[in-house]
C-alpha cells in the first residue's frame, strides 16, 4: 500500500506539471488553431527568471510574479512578432514558427543566464511528510494544489466571464465570433498570454523539486503535448486528465514494470488510446453553445 | 560601398585561398587545435574545458612560449553533435594544419573524431571519460579523464573495506550513465560485489522516487551507487533523503564531482561519497601530497580569471594541454609523429587528475591512487583517509 502510495503521488506530482504545460497547448490550439511548441519555455522561463531575480535579492514571492510577468511579455511578443504576421499560414508554417521561437527562446536563455541547473527552496520547508507510509515533498502539495487553483481559475473564466465566452467563441467558429463584434487578434494574443503565465507557474512550482535549466523547456513541451493528444487537442479537461494519467503511467510503469521501458510505455499507451480514439480520450466537442 | 565591400572581401578570399597569408607570423607558431562542446547539452563540461585552454595558452604566450614558438589555438564549438564534431576535426586537419589536438569534451565527440587524426597521424589527447577511448590503444590517441572503469573500482574497493557487498544500481540512461553501469557490472565479480537490483532514469527525468522505492523495498541491500552526471543524480540524492533511505550508504560517482552537485542536492548531500580527482579538495591535501602544488595553483589561476568555481572537467583540459607542451618541449620539433612519440614516453606527470606515467599498452597513465574517495560533510567535501 505504501508503495502503491509513493507511486501515486509522485506519478501525480509529475502529471500536474504535464497538465499545465497540456493546458497552455490546449488554450492556444483553442483560439488560434496553433499548436505551440514553445510551451515548454514558459516552464523554463517561469522558473529561471525566479531563481535569478530572487538571487539579486527580491523575496521569492515578488520574484514569482516578475517570472510570471516576463512570461507573458514574451508570450505576447511571441504572438505579435511571430504568429500574427504569418495569419493565414498553413498550421505547418505556424508549428515551425513556433519552434523557432522554441529555440531563439532557449538560445537566450543560455546567452542571458547560464548553462547551470538551478534549484530553488521548497515554498515550505523540505522535511518530507508521511502519507499512510509514502514519503511526500510538501512541495508536491503545492504543485497538486497550484495546478487545482489554476484549472479552477481557467474554468471559472471560462464559463463565468464574457471574456471568456469569447475565447471559447473565438474556439468555435472563428468567423461567426468576429460576426458578433468579438476581436478575435485581442483574444489570441490572450489565449498566449494566458499560456505563458500558466507554463510560468507551472515553472515555479515544479522547480523546487526538479532543479531548472535553460533547456529543461524540451521535454516539458514533447510530455506536454503527448498529454494533450491522449486528451483530446483542444480540450481543457483531456488535457487535464491527459497530463496525470501521463505522470501516472511513467511512475506505475517505473515502479511495478521496469524502469528501463517507463518512457516507452507511457507512449505505447497514448498510441494504443490513439488507435481506439484518434480524437483523444475527450475528442473535441464539434457544437459549442455560448 | 557595398559592391567596395564585397570587393574587398573577395580579394581577401583569393590571398587566404592563395597562402600569401602564410608569411613570416607563421613561421614562429605552431597551431593546436581543439573541438569541444561549450555549447549543448555538455556545456557544462566544455565551457570550462573552452576557458582552461584559453587561459593557459596566453600564459605559455606571454612566458614566450614553447621551443621559442608561440601557440595559436583554434577551438571550434561541436554544440555536443558527433556529426558536427566529426566535421570540425577534418578541417583542423586539412584547413588548420594542426599538429595536435586536446579536445572532445564527450565520448561521443571523441570517438567520431579518432578516425581523422589517426589517418592524419596527428596527436589527439581527448578529455571525454570512456574507456573506449584508449582501449583498445590507438596509436594516436590519448586521454586524461579517469575512467568510468576506475571510478567503479575505486567505490568497491571502499566499500570491501566496509564490509558491504550487496548493492543496488540506479544509473542514468545518457552515454556516461549507461557505460559506467556497464563497467560496474563488469568488474563487480572481482571485489566480490554482488548486484541485486539494478535500476535506472532518464537524464531528464525529475522524480525517481519510483525507481528508490523499488531499491528500498529489496531485501538485503547494503549500499547504493548511482552512475550518472548532470542534474539527475542531484534529483537522485534529494529522494533518497525524501524516502528516508540515508542509513544505506550512498555513492556519486566522479560525474557529479562539482560544487554545483551539492548546492544543488542541499542537505540531501550529506553523507554521500564519491571518487573524485584531488583538484576538489586541493586545500585539504597534506603539504607532502605531490599535487598540492599543481592543483592549488590551476585552481587560483582558473578562479581568478572567470570568477567560477573549478570543475574536474576543466582540469582534465589543464593535464591534456600540459602533457602535450611537455611533449613539445621533449621533441622539440613540431612534427606531430615525434610529438605522439613524447607523449607516450610522458611520466611522472603532475596533473590535476593524478600522475601521469603513460606507456605504449597504456594512453591514460593514471592508476586507482588518482582518485581520492571523498565524503560530503556539512556541505562541503572531505577526504576520507584510505582505510576507513
Amino acid at each position: 500500500m505504501a508503495e502503491f502510495l509513493q507511486f501515486l503521488i509522485s506519478g501525480l506530482t509529475v502529471g500536474a506539471v504535464y497538465a499545465l504545460v497540456a493546458l497552455g497547448f490546449t488554450l492556444i490550439y483553442n483560439a488560434s488553431g496553433v499548436v505551440n511548441f514553445a510551451q515548454g519555455e514558459f516552464v523554463m522561463l517561469g522558473g529561471m527568471v525566479t531563481v535569478f531575480v530572487s538571487a539579486a535579492g527580491v523575496p521569492l514571492p515578488l520574484a514569482a510574479v516578475i517570472a510570471i510577468g516576463i512570461a507573458v511579455a514574451i508570450g505576447l511578443l511571441l504572438h505579435r512578432f511571430a504568429i500574427e504576421p504569418a495569419r493565414g499560414a498553413s498550421a505547418v508554417t505556424l508549428i515551425i514558427i513556433t519552434i523557432g521561437a522554441s529555440i531563439l527562446l532557449r538560445g537566450l536563455a543560455a546567452i542571458v543566464f547560464d548553462k547551470q541547473f538551478h534549484k530553488l527552496p521548497a515554498f515550505t520547508g523540505d522535511a518530507p511528510v508521511d502519507v499512510l507510509g509514502a514519503a511526500v515533498q510538501p512541495q508536491s502539495f503545492w504543485v497538486l494544489g497550484g495546478t487545482a487553483v489554476v484549472v479552477l481559475a481557467l474554468y471559472v473564466f471560462l464559463e463565468h466571464t464574457i471574456t471568456g465566452k469569447a475565447v471559447l467563441a473565438t474556439a468555435a467558429n472563428r468567423l461567426a465570433a468576429r460576426l458578433v463584434g468579438i476581436n478575435t487578434t485581442t483574444i489570441m494574443a490572450l489565449a498566449f498570454g494566458g499560456s505563458a503565465a500558466i507554463g510560468a507557474i507551472a515553472g515555479i512550482l515544479v522547480t523546487p523539486i526538479t532543479l531548472t535549466s535553460y533547456d529543461v523547456g524540451t521535454l516539458l513541451a514533447l510530455k506536454g503535448f503527448a498529454a494533450a493528444m491522449l486528451g483530446g487537442m483542444g480540450n481543457p479537461v483531456g488535457a487535464v486528465v491527459g497530463g496525470l494519467l501521463l505522470g501516472l503511467l511513467e511512475a506505475f510503469g517505473a515502479g511495478y514494470i521496469s524502469s528501463t521501458y517507463k518512457d516507452a510505455f507511457a507512449f505505447v499507451v497514448i498510441l494504443i488510446v490513439l488507435f481506439a480514439a484518434p480524437q483523444g480520450l475527450f475528442g473535441r466537442r464539434v457544437v459549442e453553445r455560448v | 560601398m557595398k559592391s567596395k565591400t564585397a570587393l574587398t572581401s573577395l580579394l581577401a578570399a583569393s590571398v587566404m585561398a592563395f597562402g600569401f597569408s602564410q608569411g613570416a607570423l607563421a613561421q614562429n607558431t605552431v597551431k593546436i587545435g581543439s573541438v569541444l562542446s561549450v555549447t549543448g547539452p555538455s556545456s557544462f563540461l566544455g565551457e570550462p574545458e573552452d576557458k582552461t585552454l584559453k587561459l593557459y595558452v596566453d600564459k605559455i604566450n606571454a612566458a614566450g612560449g614553447v621551443a621559442g614558438k608561440k601557440i595559436e589555438l583554434v577551438i571550434y564549438d561541436d554544440g555536443g553533435d558527433a556529426n558536427k564534431a566529426r566535421t570540425f576535426a577534418t578541417r583542423l586537419i586539412e584547413d588548420d594544419e594542426v599538429i595536435a589536438m586536446v579536445g572532445g569534451t564527450t565520448t561521443g565527440s571523441t570517438m567520431a573524431m579518432i578516425p581523422v587524426f589517426e589517418e592524419a597521424q596527428v596527436p589527439f589527447i581527448s578529455l571525454a571519460g570512456a574507456i573506449e577511448v584508449i582501449d583498445p590503444v590507438r596509436k594516436f590517441v590519448f586521454k586524461t579523464p579517469h575512467t568510468d572503469k576506475m571510478a567503479c573500482e575505486k567505490i568497491f574497493e571502499d566499500l570491501k573495506k566496509r564490509n558491504l557487498t550487496k548493492i543496488g544500481l540506479i544509473s542514468g540512461t545518457d552515454g556516461f550513465g549507461a557505460s559506467m553501469r556497464a563497467q560496474c557490472v563488469k568488474v563487480a565479480p572481482n571485489y566480490g560485489m554482488e548486484i541485486i537490483v539494478d535500476e535506472n532514469y532518464g537524464p531528464r527525468d525529475s522524480d525517481m522516487t519510483a525507481q528508490l522505492t523499488k531499491i528500498k523495498n529489496t531485501a538485503g541491500v547494503q549500499a547504493v551507487v548511482n552512475p550518472g552526471f548532470g542534474q539527475g543524480p542531484a534529483i537522485v540524492t534529494r529522494n533518497y533523503a525524501q524516502l528516508g533511505m540515508t542509513n544505506i550508504p550512498f555513492y556519486q560517482s566522479h560525474g557529479v564531482a562539482s560544487k554545483s552537485f551539492i548546492d544543488l542536492a542541499g542537505a540531501a548531500a550529506e553523507g554521500v561519497r564519491l571518487p573524485a580527482a584531488a583538484l576538489l579538495v586541493g586545500d585539504k591535501l597534506p603539504e607532502s601530497d605531490p599535487q598540492k602544488k599543481v592543483v592549488t595553483e590551476y585552481k587560483q589561476a582558473y578562479e581568478g580569471a572567470t570568477k567560477q568555481p573549478v570543475s574536474t572537467f576543466g582540469g582534465h583540459a589543464y593535464d591534456g594541454l600540459f602533457i602535450l607542451v611537455e611533449a613539445m618541449k621533449r621533441a622539440n620539433s613540431t612534427d606531430p609523429k615525434k610529438i605522439r612519440d613524447e607523449i607516450e614516453k610522458t611520466k611522472g606527470f603532475v596533473g590535476t587528475g593524478g600522475i601521469v606515467n603513460m606507456s605504449p599498452t597504456d594512453h591514460l597513465g593514471l592508476d586507482l591512487s588518482a582518485f581520492r574517495m571523498l565524503e560530503i560533510k556539512g556541505g562541503d567535501w572531505n577526504l576520507i583517509a584510505s582505510g576507513s
